[in-house]
């Protein structure tokens, strides 16, 4: 199991930063996204390993309005 | 969902249908009732120190000086609207008194070409809807061509006997008032018509910008303003809204059928900024991040704000079915992509010279199906997000040709989007649930993606007739009439009515997100987004976990936004794009480096030095100024900042239904009741005077941040902060509440 945002994911093996977005169906560009406070950049997302146990925030930054 | 491949629409857009037939018929029928010489200048250091005025009554039109306290004060645009309308109002005018008033404004930084989103003007007024002041921001070239002919603002006061005409000749150094006995009533007409009327040739319509409205305007309380511009690669005008608040129909009350300006020719250094340098090379830094990070970002340069449409979908927050819901499966057939395929040239398209986000977006080769232009074939600008959600989603609307004919009679009829979109949502609500029916009517069958009884509904307000014409009262009023008359439970009424101090919701789905609720509902103006749209950071982010916490993003972000206004800047270039190394910064949400450009921008025009607390002073006086205008008007009060509970909760069992997890997981580790052997009419009374307590304290949370009483008043310790005890009257006020 990892946090995301505060809220429980389930962890599975090769699990990456793309893979929880694609998850949570968080489709917005602008994002910030951190995995136990390390921050990952945008190109890695589709190879950066979330561990399991992780605490990952994405910031969306504001847009709309 | 996933985007097909994007060819560019195959339209013949020689058979557009243009307007200019009987121009010269309806030229010879202008009689000159008044004209008045002024000395054309440019503005010293963003400022020119003087505005027009023009009262329409008399016919007096006269220059006033813009003085230093003016400037100290009130800064520019949002500011020097406010100001005017309350030196010509009392707490007794309504929106229909002659000394009631339209100002336009475009700010000191308004009009430079080097920074994108730099060309807009706030248009401010006593709304029809509210009874409080509105303001509304809007492109096009109007508000810039006023300050390079000499003017910081335009004053429109009294009433006209018959329809006129004010021009305003830049160039020349005239302005003249006209009869105008034939002009057709609807903007995209009018204002081909106009354009070619002023200009002296073919390459001086894009000195030409026309401010008009259309036939709803006349028959409804939500009456918009459209600011034109000549868009020379298509051959036609394009119209940009100053849409909430009903200023439309204050200026078709007023008989003025159009503004006109013709501004000189636009050159790079018009503002006589103290620092050019600074202004081109801040400029020049946007502009090449938005070259190269706007495709890996926002896409505005293709999508413009309509990009949002699929993403307010996927979280859950667009508008379905009068904010009942916050996705729908027929999304696909109204997202981005579909609009990116009918914008024909795939190109960027800018609403002032130098923007290089360029999100105005043209959907070219409409053939109309409906209506008095049925069989034309127009271009419709749009949809944005708030058209496409508003007059889609939310009323369950998702055909894209309709969506976009609902677009176009909006903004030729002169009307509001995101008002209609949410008045016409409450309508077909209340027809399901039998509050309406087709005897009320009068035959509309205003049922979900009924787009051919809404666009009836909507040219019915043209013509003002038919339940069109109760329609164009908008929801407050709507469900005045429909309680008084019986027709359906008075509470259930209230709740699902989407509006807030008499103004329609804009539309994002704040229910889950009380930072949201308070985003719209503590707003000056009525529940518009441009104060503080702050869902993401409270909602998904989780960012904003105490009372506190919010009421610090409710007191920066309205600020922040209310500066944008004082200026004459687009917020759309401040976070719809960001540098490619903002994630490293300390607080990203609010784009330092962007935040660092505004304050050089300020300061190489004017050359007064601000920094990040200046710049929120000046918003923060402007903003209490608002405020405590409000409470002069009889509003403005801890009364008047209650939301509809449809944008706090569940009203239905449906729409419990639909978040039960969200709602029971909420009451079983928030409220500390198990909902397992609750029925579901429990748990609906459980949550709703659990969410309603906490909006109640998220009132005084912010109310204490923006140093408030905890009835809403500005206290005088705030308003001495802020330099406004100098203003005798406001401090009566203030005094007189409590404050």
């Amino acid at each position: 199991m990892i946090q995301v945002n505060g809220d429980p994911l389930a962890w599975t093996p090769g699990l990456t930063v793309r893979g929880v977005l694609q998850a949570k169906k968080y489709l917005f560009p602008m994002l910030i996204v951190t995995i136990d406070d390390r921050r990952v950049e945008r190109a890695d997302y589709d190879r950066e390993p979330v561990p399991d146990g992780a605490v990952v925030q994405v910031i969306h930054l504001l847009s709309g309005g | 969902m996933t985007a097909p491949t994007i060819t560019p629409c195959e339209v013949d857009f020689t058979r557009r249908t243009e307007y200019h037939e009987g121009l010269e018929t309806i030229r010879a029928a202008h009689r000159l009732l008044k004209e008045f010489t002024f000395t054309p200048s440019l503005p010293q250091k963003g400022y020119n120190d003087r505005t027009l005025y023009v009262d329409l009554t008399t016919r007096e039109v006269k220059e006033k000086p813009v003085t230093q306290q003016m400037k100290d004060l009130f800064v520019g645009g949002r500011g020097f609207g406010l100001w005017q309308l309350w030196n010509a109002v009392t707490p007794a005018t309504r929106w229909n008194d002659p000394e009631n008033e339209i100002i336009i404004a475009p700010g000191p930084v308004a009009g430079i070409t080097q920074y994108p989103g730099s060309g807009k003007s706030l248009v401010v007024s006593i709304s029809p809807q509210t009874d409080i002041p509105i303001d509304s921001n809007v492109g096009g070239y109007f508000g810039p061509l006023l300050k390079f002919s000499g003017f910081d603002a335009l004053e429109l006061q009294g009433k006209s006997d018959q329809d006129v005409i004010l021009f305003i000749d830049g160039q020349r150094g005239i302005i003249r008032v006209e009869t105008a006995p034939l002009e057709p009533a609807d903007s995209h007409v009018l204002a081909e018509i106009l354009t070619r009327m002023y200009a002296e040739d073919e390459a001086d319509r894009v000195n030409i910008s026309v401010v008009c409205t259309g036939a709803a305007a006349e028959h409804s309380l939500i009456g918009m303003l459209n600011f034109t511009w000549w868009d020379k690669r298509r051959g036609c005008i394009r119209l940009k809204q100053a849409g909430r608040g009903g200023i439309g129909t204050v200026f078709r009350d007023k008989k003025i059928r159009a503004l006109v300006c013709r501004g000189p020719v636009i050159k790079a250094d018009m503002n006589h900024p103290v620092d050019f340098e600074t202004l081109a090379r801040t400029g020049i830094k946007l502009h090449k991040e938005i070259r190269t990070q706007d495709d890996l970002q926002c896409k505005m340069r293709r999508n413009g704000t309509a990009h949002i449409v699929e993403i307010m979908d996927a979280y859950d927050l667009l508008p379905v079915h009068n904010f009942q819901y916050g996705s729908h499966p027929d999304t696909h057939k109204i997202a981005s992509y579909v609009w990116e395929g009918r914008c024909s040239q795939m190109t960027s398209d800018g609403c002032w010279y130098g923007c290089s986000m360029g999100c105005a977006k043209g959907a070219d080769g409409l053939v109309l199906k409906t209506g008095p232009y049925k069989g034309h074939m127009v271009t419709v600008d749009g949809p944005e997000y708030e058209n496409a959600a508003g007059l889609g989603s939310n009323g369950g609307v998702f055909d894209p040709d309709s969506l976009l004919e609902l677009n176009f009679y909006c903004d030729t009829y002169g009307i509001c989007t995101i008002t209609y979109g949410t008045l016409a949502a409450f309508t077909m609500e209340c027809y399901q649930r039998g509050i309406l029916n087709k005897e009320r009517t009068g035959g509309l069958e205003l049922t979900w993606g009924n787009a051919e009884a809404d666009l009836e509904m909507m040219h019915q307000m043209a013509r003002g007739e038919g339940f069109g014409l109760i329609a164009g009262r908008g929801v407050k009023k709507m469900k005045e009439l429909f309680i008084a008359n019986g027709w359906g439970d008075p509470q259930l009424i209230n709740d699902i009515g989407m509006e807030n101090k008499g103004l329609e919701y804009s539309q994002y789905l704040s229910k889950e997100s009380l930072a949201q609720q308070g985003g719209y509902a503590l707003t000056n103006k009525g529940p518009q987004h441009d104060e503080a749209w702050v869902i993401f950071m409270d909602m998904v982010n989780k960012q904003l976990p105490t009372f506190e916490d919010k009421a610090e993003a409710l007191y920066y972000y309205p600020l922040w936004r209310t500066w944008f206004g004082l200026m004459g800047f687009c917020k759309l270039p401040w976070n719809d794009v960001a540098p490619a190394d903002n994630s490293a910064t300390a607080e990203p949400a609010k784009i330092p480096e962007h935040v660092q450009n505004y304050l050089a921008l300020f300061t190489a025009t004017t050359g007064i030095q601000i920094d990040v607390e200046t710049m929120l002073m000046q918003s923060a006086r402007v903003y209490n100024f608002q405020r405590i205008f409000n409470i002069r008007m009889g509003k403005g009060l801890r009364a008047n900042d209650i939301p509809p509970y449809r944008a706090v909760g569940p009203v239905t069992r449906e729409e419990y239904a639909s978040r039960a997890e969200r709602y029971d997981k909420q009451m079983l580790e928030e409220i500390g009741v198990d909902p397992a052997a609750k029925p579901m009419e429990e748990k609906m009374a459980i949550t709703r005077e659990y969410r309603m307590d906490r909006y109640s304290k998220l009132c005084d949370a912010v109310y204490t941040r923006r140093g408030w009483t905890l009835d809403g008043v500005p206290t005088m310790a705030r308003l001495k902060e802020l330099g406004l005890d100098v203003l005798p009257e406001v401090v009566a006020i203030v005094q007189a509440h409590g404050g």
